[in-house]
């Protein structure tokens, strides 16, 4: 059984630069096998959704961005049967949310228009700036929510590439700060439905790191943040892992006398000149010697490198939290990266 | 501050041809802090491009060769603000100490809520700072929503700048997008102030009747009534003494915004923009200059930090991999162990190689589609590190990077 089974609501959260939009892209595509839709949700307005799947920009309207065929991402589970799954994705444009918002509790008609022309848009996403967190909050609920007519969830899951870990307890919790301020109406109830989703089983909040110092330090002090706020911390998914090439034993073995034999060992397959026929096989040509002294010191720095990312994984592996790896995809993600990033997520049994 | 020419746009698939794009467009960051002219540098960028160490290098760099600099930084790593003696959230500049040469530098990270204190406090006599301050609208408002930070930040430059202490204030931005919003503010208070809306707040019972809400016509009073019904009394009644409150501050305020933005402006401030030579990273680096440009802002440049280079250039990607198939594919067992470890030691070097060489033209595609996009904006490249930074000697290294020419 997936590692998510009861989830819904699947947060993504992370330092910048850690991938976090392409893992939440990755996490939908993967809980969409088996016949399942799942809808992935923007909050930034940067269209990075629909930068990744190579589209052009989303309107604010859910539209599906990908189909998970059968057996794409591995062997066929029990679940769906022979039915192909569905990702849809919506960009979340915060004035038009706000209309919607309203709508919600009022027919709005003219007022609306009303609305925008005396500034309340504008006050009310700039100098109240919260307002943005419970629009974007309560939109990714709403979906959760949602039934169809068959009184069956629209979405089997929903995940959100939300604010970084600096902001995201924060954000996750503006509801229940908007339910204090209200006290009770209509907003009062929107908030404290909204804040019974978050703080439910059905949510997940996942954070994004790197095998690197700083992205680890904001995982490990994220995850106490949020539990400090009481908020339900799901996994760590570990992205751009890269395989380690050369252990740290064998660069060392480089230093010193080695650098002869690995020079001859250059020459032998073809880099650099040839040693000299006439002369003992001592002799290495000079263009081969400057290839040597740059390959080491590379050599060196990678050995370095895989020895903090161990650090690295230690720090996360004593989180004690259920952890996700995804390989670095060199020369970037795309679509089909998207399916081989969702599928070492299903292997690892994150979907 | 020296602009780059215009006429390098030969831009032909660098890297093959050996011909630089970046000659004769490099970003001298040397010759930006040494310009006494410079005032105030603002970096923005993305989060994870290393923004905030930028910043606190270029203070560290100005500050030893001779400036008296302050550093803003907001929400710094705590290794970082460790390594500039940085350990509490006070508000207040804090000498560092360690700083060689002529210069100072003062570091401080920003505390929000009390910056936005201290607005109210210059702004409205006790009494009414009492009240305010007191407001649960306020207090919310105040203690960090997304956008507050924004605004403070650039509240906090106006001050340090109004305080005249320092002759270099390096600014770091939120790592978002919305840093920028500040620049919106003028424009926004402005809208606000000068329209309906705050009227509407501020008398919540009487908007129906008064003449300056005629010509809104019947719209007007159903906005009334949503307003009151979406918001709930209680939360009218808040924000209403809330606005009150701050009505006397609010022309200050606006003041300050359209102060602070002319200050950015001005001649003596440069905006740096700080990225990392990868596709999110130039994407949201290119929205930076956009933005910055319509505004009409002083942008300096570029500066691209993890930039990865190598000592063997002259050893092909491919010829590397093709070598390293060539070692793995003798037949070993032949050979003497020790001839055995270098040819297992030597393939796997000339992988790392190939990696690397892949990644150096990867890096080189980015910033080359980033260069001929916007031919004008100088930049310069800093080389990667093996780890982050834990001192000042990790920071003057960066420094040293900033300036080092290929």
């Amino acid at each position: 059984m997936p590692d998510w089974e009861g989830a819904r609501l699947h947060v993504v959260s992370g330092k910048g630069g850690t991938g976090k939009t392409t893992v939440a892209a990755a996490l939908a595509m993967a809980l969409a096998a088996e016949g399942r839709r799942t809808l992935l949700i923007e909050v930034e307005e940067r269209q990075g959704i629909a930068e990744l799947f190579g589209i052009s920009a989303l309107p604010y309207e859910e539209r599906k961005v990908a189909s998970v065929a059968p057996g794409a991402l591995g062997a066929l589970g029990k679940r769906g049967g022979n039915r192909e799954g569905e990702v849809f994705a919506l960009a979340i444009d915060i004035e038009q949310a706000l209309l919607e918002y309203l709508e919600m509790f009022y027919k709005l008609g003219r007022a609306g228009k009303a609305l925008r022309k005396v500034g309340f848009i504008d006050f009310a996403t700039t100098i109240a700036p919260g307002l943005r967190d419970v629009l974007l909050t309560g939109k990714a609920c709403e979906a959760v929510r949602r039934k169809g007519a068959d009184g069956r969830r629209v979405y089997d899951a929903v995940v959100m590439d939300a604010p970084p870990t600096g902001r995201v307890s924060r954000f996750l919790n503006i509801n229940t700060e908007v339910a204090d301020l209200a006290r009770f109406g209509p907003i009062f109830t929107q908030s404290q439905a909204v804040m019974r989703v978050i703080q439910s089983p059905e949510t997940v909040v996942h954070l994004v790191t790197l095998l690197e110092e700083m992205p680890v330090q904001e995982t490990v002090d994220g995850v106490a943040e949020l539990r400090a706020a009481g908020l339900p911390v799901g996994a760590v998914f570990v992205n751009m892992v890269r395989p380690p090439v050369l252990d740290e034993a064998a660069v060392l073995a480089a230093e010193g006398d080695h650098a002869e034999e690995l020079a001859l060992a250059l020459a032998d397959a073809g880099v650099g000149a040839r040693p000299n026929r006439n002369g003992t096989r001592k002799t290495i040509p000079a263009a081969t010697r400057k290839l040597v002294e740059p390959l080491l010191a590379q050599g060196r720095e990678h050995a370095a490198r895989v020895l903090l990312e161990r650090e690295q994984r230690a720090d996360v592996q004593a989180l004690k939290l259920p952890t996700y790896e995804l390989p670095l995809l060199s020369g970037g993600v795309d679509l089909g990266g998207l399916y081989r990033l969702a599928a070492a997520l299903k292997e690892q049994g994150a979907a | 501050m020296s602009s780059a020419p215009k006429n390098a746009s030969q831009t032909s698939s660098a890297g093959q041809t050996g011909h630089d794009p970046l000659a004769g467009r490099l970003l001298d960051v040397d010759a930006l802090i040494d310009d006494p002219a410079t005032a105030i540098i603002v970096c923005c960028g993305s989060g994870g491009v290393g923004k905030t160490t930028t910043a606190a290098a270029l203070g560290l760099r100005a500050a030893e060769r001779g400036r008296k600099v302050v550093v803003l930084t907001i929400d710094p790593a705590r290794r970082l603000a460790q390594s500039m003696g940085l350990t509490e959230l006070d508000n207040t500049p804090r000498v560092v100490k360690g700083v060689t040469g002529t210069g100072e530098l003062q570091a401080m990270m920003l505390d929000m809520k009390r910056t936005f204190d201290e607005v109210v406090l210059a702004h409205a006599d006790p009494e009414r700072a009492r009240q305010i301050m007191e407001n649960p609208f306020y207090q919310s408002l105040s203690s960090g929503f997304a956008g507050t930070q924004e605004y403070m930040a650039m509240e906090k430059l106006g001050q340090l700048q109004a305080e005249g202490n320092w002759d270099l204030i390096v600014v770091d931005t939120p790592p978002s997008r919305s840093a920028l919003d500040f620049l919106d503010a003028p424009n926004r208070l402005g809208s606000f102030l000068d329209g309906k809306l705050i009227r509407i707040l501020m008398a919540p019972a009487k908007v129906g009747g008064r003449s300056a809400m005629k010509f809104l016509n019947v719209g007007m009073t159903m906005v009334t009534g949503v307003v009151g019904k979406v918001l709930g009394a209680n939360v009218l009644q808040d924000v209403s003494t809330f606005v009150t409150a701050m009505d006397s501050m609010f022309g200050g305020f606006r003041e300050r915004a359209d102060r602070t933005y002319a200050l950015l402006q001005a001649p003596g401030t440069a905006f740096l923009v700080v990225a990392a030579p990868e596709r999110d990273a130039l994407r949201e680096a290119a929205y930076f200059v956009d933005r910055l440009e319509s505004d009409r802002m002083p942008l300096a440049g570029l500066v691209l930090n993890r930039v990865h280079s190598t000592g063997a250039p002259q050893l092909t990607a491919e010829r590397a991999l093709a070598a390293a198939e060539t070692l793995e594919s003798t037949d070993l067992e032949e050979q003497p162990t020790d001839s055995v470890e270098a040819e297992v030691l030597a393939a796997g070097l000339l992988r790392l190689h190939a990696e690397r060489m892949q990644r150096i033209a990867r890096e080189r595609r980015m910033r080359d589609r980033f260069v001929s996009v916007y031919p004008d904006v100088p930049v310069v490249e800093v080389a990667a590190l093996a780890g982050d930074v834990h001192d000042l000697k990790g920071l003057r290294e960066i420094g040293e990077g900033l300036n080092r020419r290929p």
